[in-house]
């Protein structure tokens, strides 16, 4: 499975329709007015019967989450006795344990750093090949375009073991640097996939009349066609983000140093000790933490995201 | 002089010009080559070095008895494939990996093409599709999951299926029945459990895909099935599903990539590949065997084979939608 095969499923298209406008149909709420009065039976029926579904596996998304939230307000000792009970006293203690005891604070902190470093440097890379790719020709252009993309399709877990030795013999094993140039790397395909489609879209007049201007290939790409793409841009991030996040067999393997663990790899750690010490409150309070970032960055970026997988794969 | 160049067809237009870019002016000026160097050097350096040369050697290695402690390594042609032939640990994450691969996409894409149609033609029987009151509300909720990383969920979902204090045994202790089941640890529940976590994490994504997909059926399709007498199931099934095959397809490639790997979940829920194996396969049996065992050849060879059946699988489901298409 390549870094964001995750995100895959999405398609050449995703980037472009995003660009912030909305689809009149998109909030496809409530009848229209004229209507209202109509309604057949039937169509009550369903709509009650589809509503009662949905609010079911709403209730089975929603509950364990919930579960987990208000557990890690409880004491190890409640939490055993009763699933259900709210906490009889809120023990907020639970995560400045996880934070600095358990070591949750150091994981995140080391998160941030690879996460932070390998999106910056892999939206930068990602979108200077796909510039070059998209608005030059220059003979072996498509077949360097179809070598990135078939990284899309290689499955992670069969370079894993040369790539340990790769880092190995470069010392750059247990490092950040080798950690985010290995991310860099198996998010490349991706992004060059969907910044290439971006770029394609861009016209040409703007092109022409920064080099009317007498500006250079840099100052054009830097000054004009990389803020025109912003909106491309952030989709792709926020997709790469959720796949770098998500990452977890290229650090377990690659990131030997136990200081440097990232969050994936220090809660799947505790989980493993979790028979020998079973600190349960420390424990939800651990996923707890590492559950509320996304949340709010889903919230905020909910509209992209929706969009971002929304006409995808459809031709 | 044009500018930068168009975004025009692959090949090269200018034939009598073939090694200049096409923007390039007349010549290629240092600061062109320097731009090039910089800017298509510089990532194909590093996908070279990190993604391509690894994939290689892999393969290679693959047909070595090499053991990562010295340069010492020896070609044994098919020596690891033929060990793996008799490896019944082997045989039996494969078999594992190969119900997943059947399993997961079916249940995670009825689940997620149904609720799709529920949100988008669950509402007005009439007009163009128009979705359920609410239909926003739950796409949002029903996508969140995905956003969690896989490790949080396997761990998530350990604490569901804990025996003591439990979600699910205190769940069923509402509904009267006690149950102490140790949900990962029995290995008759143990592979349905992962699956369940699996279908919780995923089947929110491929909603929303197809709630997309749904969307952009042409409204005259409908129409013309609704008055030709089309119940809701049968516009679903036979006028929308039809016209969507094409996501369908790719979203049954994914899963099966992902049923294929499935290294996340099961190193996290069921360590060691649960009670008597139950839970193994391939990806957690190869990184065992890399880099607990050190035998790095039948750890490449298990990487070949599983890539091979991951391709297979991916050609295998394009054939198929084509030939529906044809029918």
């Amino acid at each position: 499975m390549s870094a964001v095969s995750r995100d895959g499923a999405t398609g050449p298209r995703a980037a472009s329709d995003l660009r912030g406008e909305q689809d009149p149909r998109a909030v496809p709420e409530g009848p229209s007015p004229s209507r209202g009065a109509t309604v057949p039976a039937s169509d009550r029926i369903f709509a009650g019967v589809s509503h009662g579904v949905l609010v079911i596996w709403a209730l089975i998304v929603v509950l364990p989450l919930l579960w987990t939230v208000i557990s890690s307000f409880k004491d190890s000792l409640g939490i055993l006795a009763d699933p259900f009970a709210l906490p009889t006293t809120w023990h907020v203690e639970n995560f400045a344990r996880a934070w600095t005891t358990a070591g949750i604070g150091g994981y995140f902190l080391n998160t941030v750093i690879v996460v932070g470093g390998a999106l910056v440097l892999v939206m930068l890379l990602g979108a200077m090949c796909a510039y070059v790719l998209a608005r030059f020709s220059f003979p072996g252009r498509s077949i360097i375009y179809f070598a990135l993309v078939a990284g899309l399709t290689f499955p992670l877990f069969l370079a894993i073991v040369p790539l340990f030795f790769i880092l190995q013999s470069m010392s750059l094993l247990g490092t950040y640097t080798g950690l985010i140039l290995s991310y860099v790397a198996f998010a490349l395909p991706f992004t060059v996939f969907f910044l290439f489609a971006f770029f394609r879209q861009l016209p040409d007049e703007i092109g022409e009349a920064a080099a009317i201007d007498g500006a250079g290939d840099f100052r054009t790409f830097f000054q004009i066609m990389l803020p025109m793409a912003k909106p491309g841009m952030v989709s792709v991030a926020i997709f790469n983000f959720l796949g770098l996040w998500n990452q977890y067999l290229i650090p377990v393997v690659l990131n030997t140093d136990k200081d440097k663990y990232v969050l994936a790899q220090g809660l799947a750690n505790m989980q493993a000790q979790q028979g020998y010490q079973t600190d349960w409150s420390g424990m939800f309070a651990s996923v707890t933490i590492t559950i509320i970032p996304v949340l709010i960055v889903y919230v905020i970026f909910q509209r992209q995201l929706q969009g971002g997988v929304g006409p995808s794969t459809s031709k | 002089m044009t500018a930068v160049p168009t975004s025009g067809a692959p090949a090269d237009a200018r034939a009598g010009a073939p090694r200049r870019p096409r923007g390039a002016g007349r010549r290629l000026t240092p600061g062109r080559v320097l731009f090039f160097a910089l800017f298509l050097g510089l990532p194909l350096l590093v996908y070279v070095v990190f993604v391509v040369s690894p994939f290689a050697q892999a393969i290679y290695y693959s047909f070595t008895d090499w053991r990562g402690v010295s340069s010492h390594q020896e070609f044994i042609g098919l020596g690891n494939y033929r060990a793996l032939l008799e490896d019944r640990t082997f045989h039996l994450a494969l078999r594992n990996n190969l119900v997943l691969m059947i399993v997961l996409p079916v249940v995670v894409i009825s689940l997620g093409f149904a609720l799709a149609t529920l949100v988008t033609i669950g509402g007005s029987s009439r007009g163009e599709i128009r979705g359920i009151r609410g239909a926003n509300i739950y796409r949002v909720i029903s996508f969140f999951p995905y956003v969690i990383p896989s490790v949080v969920i396997g761990i998530l979902f350990a604490f569901i299926y804990a025996p003591g204090g439990g979600l699910l045994n205190g769940l069923l202790g509402l509904v009267g029945i006690e149950s102490q089941i140790a949900w990962l640890g029995d290995p008759r529940f143990a592979m349905a459990a992962v699956v369940l976590a699996v279908v919780w994490n995923m089947v929110g994504f491929y909603m929303v895909l197809f709630v997309a997909a749904i969307k952009a059926v042409p409204s005259e399709v409908i129409e013309a099935a609704r008055l030709d007498g089309a119940g809701r199931l049968r516009l679903a099934v036979q006028v929308v599903l039809p016209i969507i095959k094409d996501n369908v397809s790719t979203a049954m490639t994914y899963m099966g990539i992902m049923a294929l790997d499935m290294f996340v979940f099961i190193n996290v829920m069921t360590p060691g590949g649960g009670t008597s194996k139950s839970t193994e396969v391939v990806a957690r049996y190869l990184y065992e065997t890399a880099f607990q065992k050190s035998d790095f050849g039948r750890a490449s060879a298990m990487g070949v084979v599983l890539a091979v059946i991951t391709l297979m699988m991916a050609i295998l489901v394009q054939v198929v939608t084509r030939k529906k298409e044809d029918a």
